[in-house]
């Protein structure tokens, strides 16, 4: 332990592993041995908050370029987002169904498999939720139960028909949920523009419906506590973290979440270990579809737009979900101050596009922080694993050829 | 008669709604054949529709627009490339990432600038253009289109019958195999991409100075995404891709034209075709088994 290399190599394994183990019993110390930060753990926060800063300085530079302001821009951005309780309310409003797509993903990616068809998900789940809202004559608060309960169904039966046509026919899971998506949008659009359907009952002046459903009745929303000065809370938010904070405790605590990691990590230990590969990782997929659903029946029961079922409903929220589950490395419990920050830089787009900047700058913003949250741990990790394995290579015989598992 | 004319209308229109996605498709084929899935394809074909509307209004050439579309997609390409075959970021965040962000990027840009519209111009010949129904479709477009002439079957061979192929399918198939060997895995995975992005610039640049002569917010809509769905649809083979961006093409053109001509088709149905034809393929056939074996897996030497 006294080169460089053989240190760094002992942080990047597991750091705090022969730690606990001289300190069996005594919780504190232990609590505390969990908190060493490693030498590749400074390093990956370095890196990180030298690259938010780079990305602050381009997102800067492109709103110079084209005769803005950015401290104006990132002071519309905090008015209409965290400087009053409307503001937050709006923020939080715009959080609960990133948080529920990111809790999914979360399941999913554990498990190995990487859905990327959130967006179509939620609309699928929109869709059923709508469905259910306005066909069924249920009274009272029991309608928005049976809203999000079917909102969820039809967000899992989507992205289990992608699981099914992984297991009976090979289809590539990340393509199939992608093409999905683009169907779901066409699928949603048809039902809206057929009056036989879902589209609304003609209405107004013109006698012309436009490609939007009836709104869902009131019975069927989501409940909000709060006047409009004062924080208002939508239930939705309630719903999304409960329902985190559920995952992260299965994910972590449960012996049905410990199967899942130990199938991520590797397929084929996990099926040597009687874990029944193929169907875990389809109810894997199943499930994140159904967070995605539940986010859409969300979308469509809360005061977010206008209760109605549309094609653009979904509004990328299945998109920006899946980069909040991605910047949060899948724990669920790192996703919720990640599905805030996106959910400020929604609610400030919509407040920064009344000044006259295009929201799209968000976008820019959101796409070039997520690039700088996850690219240093994996530039980190290669590095040092590089330089590892050029210290050892020389004393080791070359490691036997393991099969390769398909993913 | 009217028939015929309605019939070479459609057609024509088809050609040109084909063009941008089969330069793109040569370039996807060959990444995803080195097995790369790459989705930024959308990106590349964005960023570089932007940058050539961009480049001709600011030269007034429409040739250098074409010339700069090119080099935004290569561009594109080598980020992608360096990010996922060289820092080994999952490639399918890499390309999430890089498509929202020239999305982001290109409908800032545009919505806070005003370009002049140019375009390049028409190659017509003389003769074959007056051939019924197929002469205005084949013989009557603007002239990068004819580049595909010599590109398609230059993709083929490439990839088919040179060397540099061979070590490029190695690598889609069987990246450690091809590493033993002393192939650069990595390094042809990103030699693919740049080439890729190369074609989709140029497939991005036709498309907003060859056949529409300026950009407008969101100008490709999907049409990476149906890149993709047509190289599937084309199980990884170059004829029946380049064929999959034919009958996405006329699809395209049919739910334009066919409402003028009193024929009601269901809209929805034919833009969702792409990727219900993808999807349907990829059940259907036994095609699955010609897909890349490691297609969309990353290499690393020390994870074998």
């Amino acid at each position: 332990m006294t080169t460089s290399t053989m240190t760094e190599q002992a942080d990047t394994a597991a750091p705090d592993d022969d730690v606990a183990e001289r300190l069996d019993g005594d919780w504190g110390r232990r609590a505390l041995a969990r908190l060493r930060v490693s030498r590749s753990g400074w390093l990956t926060v370095g890196l990180t908050v030298v690259l938010v800063v780079i990305a602050g300085g381009l997102s800067a530079a492109l709103i110079l370029s084209t005769g803005g302001s950015p401290s104006g821009s990132l002071h519309a951005v905090w008015t209409g987002s965290m400087a009053n309780a409307a503001g937050w309310s709006t923020t939080l409003l715009n959080t609960a169904p990133l948080l529920l797509v990111a809790a999914g993903t979360c399941i999913a990616a554990t498990a190995g498999t990487f859905n990327i068809g959130q967006e179509g998900q939620v609309l699928i789940g929109a869709m059923a939720g709508a469905f259910v809202g306005l066909r069924l004559s249920v009274q009272g608060p029991l309608l928005a139960v049976l809203v999000l309960v079917a909102a969820a169904l039809g967000g899992a039966l989507w992205a289990g028909l992608s699981a099914l046509m992984y297991r009976y026919r090979n289809v590539n899971i990340p393509v199939s949920t992608l093409l999905m998506t683009f169907l779901a949008v066409e699928l949603v659009d048809w039902m809206v523009s057929s009056p036989s359907i879902l589209q609304e009952t003609a209405q107004g002046s013109s006698g012309l419906a436009s490609s939007v459903s009836n709104p869902l009745p009131a019975a069927g929303r989501l409940a909000t506590t709060g006047q409009y000065p004062s924080l208002q809370l939508n239930a939705g938010l309630y719903i999304a973290v409960i329902l985190t904070a559920l995952t992260a405790i299965m994910l972590t605590r449960s012996r049905w979440g410990f199967r899942l990691r130990m199938m991520g990590l590797s397929p084929l230990a996990a099926k040597h270990a009687g874990v029944r590969v193929a169907l875990l990782s389809g109810v894997a997929l199943a499930i994140s579809g159904a967070f995605a659903g539940l986010a859409g029946g969300v979308l469509l029961a809360s005061p977010i737009g206008s209760n109605r079922l549309q094609s653009g409903i979904s509004d990328n929220v299945g998109w920006d979900g899946l980069l909040v589950a991605l910047v949060a490395r899948n724990r669920p419990g790192v996703a919720v101050p990640v599905a805030l920050l996106f959910g400020v830089l929604r609610a400030g787009g919509d407040f920064l596009s009344s000044t006259g900047v295009p929201y799209f700058l968000v976008d820019v913003v959101k796409s070039l922080l997520v690039l700088a949250f996850v690219a240093p741990p994996i530039l980190i990790d290669a590095v040092l694993r590089r330089r590892a394995s050029r210290g050892v290579v020389a004393h080791l015989p070359a490691a036997p050829a393991t099969p390769e598992v398909a993913a | 008669m009217s028939a015929v004319n309605d019939a070479s209308t459609i057609l024509a229109s088809g050609v040109r709604l084909t063009i941008p996605l089969a330069f793109a498709a040569c370039g996807e084929y060959l990444a995803e054949r080195a097995g790369t899935m790459n989705i930024s394809i959308e990106a590349m074909m964005l960023g570089s529709a932007f940058t050539s509307v961009a480049a001709a209004s600011a030269t007034g050439s429409p040739t250098i627009g074409l010339i700069v579309g090119l080099l935004t997609g290569m561009l594109i390409g080598f980020i992608h490339g360096n990010l996922s075959h060289r820092a080994q970021i999952n490639t399918f965040v890499v390309g999430l990432v890089l498509n929202s962000l020239v999305l982001g990027l290109t409908s800032y840009l545009i919505s806070t600038n005003t370009f002049t519209s140019h375009q390049v111009s028409l190659l017509s010949i003389p003769g074959l253009r007056d051939i019924p129904i197929v002469g205005k479709a084949l013989f009557n477009d603007r002239w990068p289109a004819y580049l595909l002439i010599l590109l398609v079957p230059l993709t083929w061979w490439v990839v088919e019958r040179s060397r540099w192929g061979l070590e490029l399918r190695a690598v889609g198939e069987n990246p450690h195999a091809a590493d033993v060997t002393g192939i650069k895995v990595n390094h042809r995975r990103r030699q693919a991409l740049l080439w890729c992005g190369t074609l989709a610039g140029l497939g991005g640049a036709y498309l907003a100075v060859g056949e529409v002569g300026s950009f407008n917010q969101n100008m490709t809509a999907g049409r990476g995404y149906i890149v993709i769905a047509a190289v599937i649809f084309g199980a990884w083979r170059l004829g029946r891709t380049m064929l999959g961006c034919l009958v996405f093409g006329l699809s395209d053109a049919m739910r334009l034209a066919l409402p003028a001509l009193g024929v009601t088709l269901n809209t929805q149905l034919l833009i969702a075709a792409p990727y219900l034809l993808a999807l349907l393929a990829m059940l259907l056939f036994t095609t699955t088994q010609r897909e890349p074996a490691a297609l969309g897996q990353p290499f690393d030497r020390s994870s074998a």
